[in-house]
């Protein structure tokens, strides 16, 4: 098939853009950013704390957090497959194959690649701050909360990364959530379903929307982020 | 433990025996290596309350080491430091303020920078909003409160770390080259502040390598060069008559070169 005849259909589609189209790509989004705050609310505070504690133990810490940022997204869907199946630990629950596998899923996808990255951010600005803090008497407590809201513009793109891995990821929603019409099918399961079906015109329609979401969701926190920075912030 | 309480008993016996109040700070003996390298070697120096205690001496002296030793930030090898004649504590740390050598400012406003330091030592309400307005008029900064910090100009972010280190009202100021980067307005500015910061009765010890500086600000001086004290006593009395071979040279602007690289 000819790829400039494809664009124009997948064009087409989405002009056409019906309901089912909308259910997909906002079930995307609430599995998606639902993930990102529940891996922000862990991570956020590991990586300050790893960031700026001496411990027992901390670099190899630090070295296993590195390492999680790679997980296979395959091996993820797997473990947590395993721990919600009917017979795993959590089966009970019956939360295999709905949008609450997926989120878990990607909360796990993305926690290390937050915790990792706001731990460098974090320890960065407290190589900064150290001896001005013990100067003040600054607790530990009040020490984390204070790095946090000074690393904020440094930390959303952190938030960013770890929505652009979330977002984009198939392997496991795909495992957990099993592609499931009106219930589980998000953008990129539905891509990889309409691909193997040889719907290609709707797969790159998908595919398209999918960028488009990404695009529109760093283009808003970047303004965001710009607003506050402009000429302000060095 | 009762070793060190027996020391401290005695030491503060001792002044108050020879009818001398204990000064507000002072140092015996102090001594701290890094990687078996002597960086300050047997310091002894008393700090007067209420006057301007001003460390004078060439780059790399050990000035700011001096002052870290102070403030409690970083342990002595061995050596005493004593705070109204008691072994010093986390509450002699918490009743003096340090300004370092590169101020140090949140990625904040101005007033934010202010009610931060407030809120750690305690002050809420209306009284940390007194506390920042008095801040921001010494300190010639209300037109600015509202800008972030690390955008002001070098002197306006060397009045604001002062300024935050007035707020909750230490005992003590340490002042590690607050003008070095500075130019003469600027300075002077500073050394107004730093004025009435002693008008309010702060004692203040500050580190500079200006000697006409040192001149201006210094009631007593101590002169600091390779780790050593090559004199001390009241300014005035030392300016006229330097009782090193050392201080004479520096203060004759002949340069010093260290006995290590000799
Ligand atoms: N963290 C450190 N590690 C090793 N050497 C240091 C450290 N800090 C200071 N020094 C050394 O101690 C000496 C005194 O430093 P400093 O107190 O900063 O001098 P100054 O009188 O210029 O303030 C210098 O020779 C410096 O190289
Ligand atoms: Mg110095």
């Amino acid at each position: 098939m000819d790829i400039g005849v494809l664009f124009l259909q997948s064009f087409g589609l989405i002009s056409n853009w019906d309901s089912n189209l909308s259910e997909i790509v906002f079930l995307s989004l609430q599995v998606t950013v639902t993930a990102v705050v529940l891996a922000c609310l862990l991570g956020l505070p590991i990586g300050a704390m790893v960031g700026t504690f001496r411990f027992f133990g901390r670099s190899g810490l630090i070295l296993g957090m590195n390492v999680l940022m790679g997980l296979p997204p395959v091996i993820v869907g797997l473990v947590v497959y395993l721990l919600l199946s009917a017979s795993g630990p959590m089966g009970v629950l019956g939360l295999l194959y709905t949008p609450f596998a997926m989120i878990i899923a990607q909360t796990v996808l993305v926690t290390p690649i937050i915790a990792a990255l706001s731990r460098q951010v974090i320890e960065d600005l407290w190589m900064e701050y150290a001896e001005q803090f013990a100067s003040l008497g600054v607790s530990r407590r009040a020490r984390i909360f204070a790095l946090l809201w000074d690393a904020r513009f440094s930390l959303l793109t952190v938030v960013l990364a770890g929505f652009g891995r979330a977002v984009a990821e198939v392997g496991a929603v795909m495992i957990v959530g099993g592609n499931i019409n009106h219930v589980t099918r998000v953008m990129t399961t539905a891509i990889a379903l309409e691909t193997s079906r040889g719907q290609l015109e709707l797969a790159l329609a998908l595919g398209l929307v999918l960028l488009i979401v990404s695009l529109v969701v760093n283009i808003v926190v970047m303004a965001f982020r710009g607003t506050i920075v402009r000429g302000a912030y060095a | 433990m009762t070793r060190s309480n027996d020391r401290r008993r005695s030491y503060s016996a001792e002044l108050i025996e020879s009818g001398i109040t204990p000064p507000l700070l002072s140092a015996r003996n102090l001594c701290f290596e890094m990687q078996g390298q002597p960086l300050l070697q047997s310091v002894n120096l008393s700090v007067r309350a209420g006057r301007r205690t001003i460390v004078i001496g060439p780059n790399g002296a050990g000035k700011s080491l001096l002052l870290r030793l102070l403030h409690g930030l970083i342990p002595m090898t061995t050596g005493d430091i004593y705070w109204k004649g008691q072994r010093f504590s986390r509450d002699a740390q918490s009743a003096q303020a340090m300004v370092f050598q590169r101020p140090v400012l949140l990625r904040r406003s101005v007033l934010a920078n202010l009610k931060f330091a407030l809120k750690v030592c305690g002050f809420v309400g209306p009284e940390r909003a007194r506390r920042v307005q008095d801040a921001l008029r010494i300190s010639g900064l209300m037109d600015v409160a509202n800008r972030p910090a690390r955008v002001l100009s070098g002197g306006e972010q060397q009045r604001l770390a002062i300024a935050r280190a007035l707020v909750c009202a230490p005992e003590l100021l340490l002042l590690d080259e607050p003008t070095a980067n500075l130019d003469p307005a600027a300075t002077s500015y500073i050394e107004t502040l730093i004025d009435m910061a002693s008008g309010r009765g702060i004692t203040v010890v500050m580190v500079t390598h200006d000697q006409g500086q040192a001149r201006r600000l210094a009631d007593d001086l101590v002169f600091l060069q390779d780790g050593r004290v090559e004199g001390t006593g009241v300014a005035s009395d030392l300016f006229a008559n330097p009782r090193s071979e050392a201080m004479k040279a520096w203060l004759d602007g002949r340069l010093h070169v260290r006995r290590e690289e000799m």
